[in-house]
């Protein structure tokens, strides 16, 4: 189904929010199976840009598609099950243990218990969790740990997309490391479409194939990491790409 | 339509005794009351009828709807209350009265023989001292404290009236008849409001002052029925006329006041000395042990059919607020509203609908209930964490799975909480239920304040107040099962938070 279709293509998206203009004229095309990071100054809309994607936002006017189908909003938990998303607050889910977080979609899903056995084992030892901490409550665990259970919960269904907004930003920066590189490692063995918004430019350089370069409301230059920053289109994007570099 | 419906759905629901029943005797709160009512009721079983009795309803008011909306077929009632207080008429005749009655599909059958007119009662030793004599005297002494019935004060022909007519200076403050006396005797108050066949006013040595002035009306004692009443009971209530003089009525109301015999048996004895029923032993004894237990049902009955349909209308309600945020001020502002009406007062606006005894008590209890339960449940809604519901939905949850899944166990908590303050309140308001003839644990409290008999008071007030505890204790085992311990929203023994 995707064939040559970019992953994520917004076309000629307005957007307005409590009568602020967030987005006019915004095109963007997401290439398959590869890391896009959305980076840019704070406020500059990147967090609603993903919002788009996965209809938590919706414009007022333009496309948003995935996997070249328009977005359907009468359809969002269907199409949402097909990308999962982590936040940087997390919010795990209070009353629920470590294992229900991770596997309450997959059984609402109506996975076997051994299936759901199985991948929560999968993804908890990729992401360092010690199965022990299956049966604890998210009050239970460091900030650390519930981001990477976070991670895990985005993961279950395997889905072919991933949002990630400042996912891995409650990560102290050691375990950072870590978890850089087992996210590397999956996208390796599983490679899917990741969207990741970040502030931390050094986190988008290493992770992302593809960067896009927010100012407020527009995008300014998308490519490469690399490519970027040979060559920034512009003063802001210098700027920018300057600060961590 | 509803409510038909409603009323249809209580009735099932409580498989309601009274449809044996071919007749419904009622009286109000008071001993005499009771005791008549007692008294035509056994008349009318000696002509042969099933009888149901109501007794203990409210005032004048709830007793009245009752009988004219044919929840009662007939109550003991006196004509200077009739003409005051029901027809709101000057007129005092009694023909006049009766012609009155029967446009309005009653009867008023033939006096019973006394008067009890309204009288204002004092300590003999303190009246001796004052130099009263009557209710002229009264204007000597302005520091005389006046501890009035609230109905006595309302009335036209009560408080108002007399004050204007004799010049009193005094103020008085409102309480329950009940209570009146141990106030005198306790030093509280000097002088209440009584009726003149009082038997505890030989009981307190209270000695009442005489009306120079003819002010206060007549006040007949006479079966107040309704005019679809079968000849045959007609026959046998009329069969009482003349029967009871002012000491006889007195020495009768003695009897169950300090002898402590029960309404019941005074109402045999005396209607075997008559001879209008065979002699014999009389109605049988039924112990207050007994009765508690029918009792503790009833108010069960009451307490939880009307907590599950508050909850059952609540919960849904306050979703739909919840889900309709334009709708949460109307509904608030209305449940709201519902429960600063008195209790008292909302059980006696039911009368006028519903009529009287569990159905309305329910309806009465169901609305009251609804505050504690909508409010809490919509604040439990409102308060979830927004990230958490972003969260559900960023994942791909249905609306309905955001609910199950998510927006209702982390509102579990508070729910329970408005849950059990409804079901606490409710065990207490119930107990007022008895004024509307509902039954339950008022009933022992209602009779024992027309009685002053305290312990009878504690035979209702006690079991209520268990029940409010074994209810708070039920609740929190509940929330012990069903909520992890970290999400009861206790103080957290380790941080204090």
């Amino acid at each position: 189904m995707d064939g040559d279709a970019p992953a994520i293509t917004c076309s000629n998206i307005e957007c307005a929010f409590e009568q602020q203009v967030l987005f006019k004229n915004l095109h963007l095309k997401l290439p398959v199976r590869q890391i896009t990071a959305l980076v840019g100054a704070s406020g500059c809309g990147k967090s609603s840009l993903l919002n788009l994607m996965n209809g938590l936002l919706q414009p007022d006017a333009g496309q948003v598609r995935i996997f070249g189908e328009p977005l359907d909003y009468t359809r969002l938990p269907e199409t949402r099950r097909g990308m999962g998303y982590a936040v940087q607050q997390i919010g795990l889910m209070p009353h629920m243990t470590v294992e229900r977080n991770i596997t309450l979609l997959a059984r609402l899903a109506g996975w076997s218990e051994a299936e759901r056995t199985e991948r929560l084992e999968t993804l908890m030892a990729l992401m360092a969790l010690d199965p022990a901490l299956a049966t604890r409550y998210p009050h239970q665990i460091s900030g650390g740990q519930a981001q990477r259970v976070g991670l895990c919960r985005a993961m279950m269904l395997n889905p072919p997309i991933l949002l990630l907004d400042e996912a891995f930003s409650a990560v102290d920066p050691i375990t950072r490391v870590d978890v850089h590189a087992r996210f590397q490692t999956l996208q390796r063995d599983e490679p899917r479409t990741v969207v990741m918004v970040t502030h931390d430019m050094r986190e988008a350089m290493k992770l992302a194939d593809h960067l896009v370069v927010m100012g407020p409301g527009e995008i300014l230059q998308t490519g490469a990491p690399d490519g970027i920053a040979a060559r920034p289109a512009g003063d802001q994007v210098k700027r920018l790409m300057e600060v961590d570099a | 339509m509803i409510r038909r419906g409603l009323i249809a759905v209580l009735m099932l629901v409580l498989s309601l005794p009274a449809m044996a029943s071919e007749l419904t005797v009622g009286s109000k709160a008071d001993r005499e009351g009771h005791l008549l009512g007692e008294l035509f009721a056994q008349t009318l079983e000696q002509a042969g009828f099933d009888v149901e009795r109501r007794f203990g309803l409210g005032q004048t008011i709830v007793t009245y709807q009752a009988l004219a909306e044919g929840q009662v077929d007939v109550y003991p009632e006196y004509t200077g209350t009739i003409a005051q207080a029901i027809f709101k008429t000057p007129e005092a005749d009694l023909s006049a009265l009766k012609d009155e009655a029967r446009s309005r599909g009653l009867r008023i059958l033939p006096p019973l023989g006394f008067n009890n007119t309204y009288a204002l009662a004092i300590k003999r030793e303190k009246a001796a001292e004052l130099g009263l004599e009557t209710l002229g005297d009264m204007t000597d002494a302005p520091e005389l404290r006046l501890g009035l019935t609230h109905e006595f004060i309302e009335r036209d022909d009560g408080w108002r009236g007399l004050k204007a007519s004799y010049e009193l200076p005094q103020t008085p403050s409102g309480l329950e008849h009940g209570i009146a006396y141990q106030a005198i005797n306790n030093g509280r108050i000097d002088m209440t409001d009584a009726y003149s066949t009082d038997g505890d006013l030989k009981r307190f040595d209270l000695i009442l002052l005489e009306d120079d002035k003819h002010y206060f009306p007549a006040y007949l004692a006479v079966p107040f029925v309704r005019e679809d009443l079968p000849p045959r009971a007609i026959d046998a209530l009329s069969r009482l006329e003349g029967r009871l003089s002012d000491e006889a009525m007195q020495t009768l109301n003695a009897k169950v006041s300090s002898d402590g015999a029960s309404f019941a048996q005074v109402a045999h004895e005396f209607l075997a000395d008559q001879g209008l029923v065979d002699q014999g032993s009389g109605p049988e004894h039924i112990s207050r042990f007994e009765r508690l237990g029918s009792d503790l049902i009833r108010h069960l009955e009451l307490t939880v059919t009307a907590l599950v349909l508050a909850a059952l209308v609540g919960l849904p309600l306050s979703l739909a607020v919840y889900r309709t945020p334009r709708l949460a001020r109307g509904v608030l502002y209305t449940t709201g509203l519902l429960q600063t009406i008195p209790s008292i007062a909302l059980l006696a606006l039911m009368v006028p609908v519903f009529g009287i005894g569990v159905v309305p008590a329910i309806i009465a209890l169901f609305l009251y209930s609804l505050l504690p339960i909508v409010r809490a449940a919509i604040t439990a809604l409102v308060t979830v964490d927004p990230l958490l519901k972003k969260v559900a939905r960023g994942m791909g949850l249905t609306r309905r799975q955001q609910l199950r899944y998510v927006v209702l166990p982390l509102a579990a908590p508070n729910l329970l909480t408005g849950l059990k303050t409804a079901a606490v309140i409710n065990i207490g308001t119930a107990t007022l239920a008895a004024f509307i003839g509902a039954g339950g644990l008022g009933d022992p409290i209602v009779t024992g304040l027309s009685l002053n008999d305290y312990e009878l008071v504690l035979y209702g007030a006690i079991p209520a107040a268990l029940l409010a505890i074994v209810t708070e204790l039920v609740f929190e085992l509940i929330e012990r099962v069903a909520i992890p311990a970290h999400m009861r929203g206790h103080t957290d023994p380790r941080t204090g938070a």
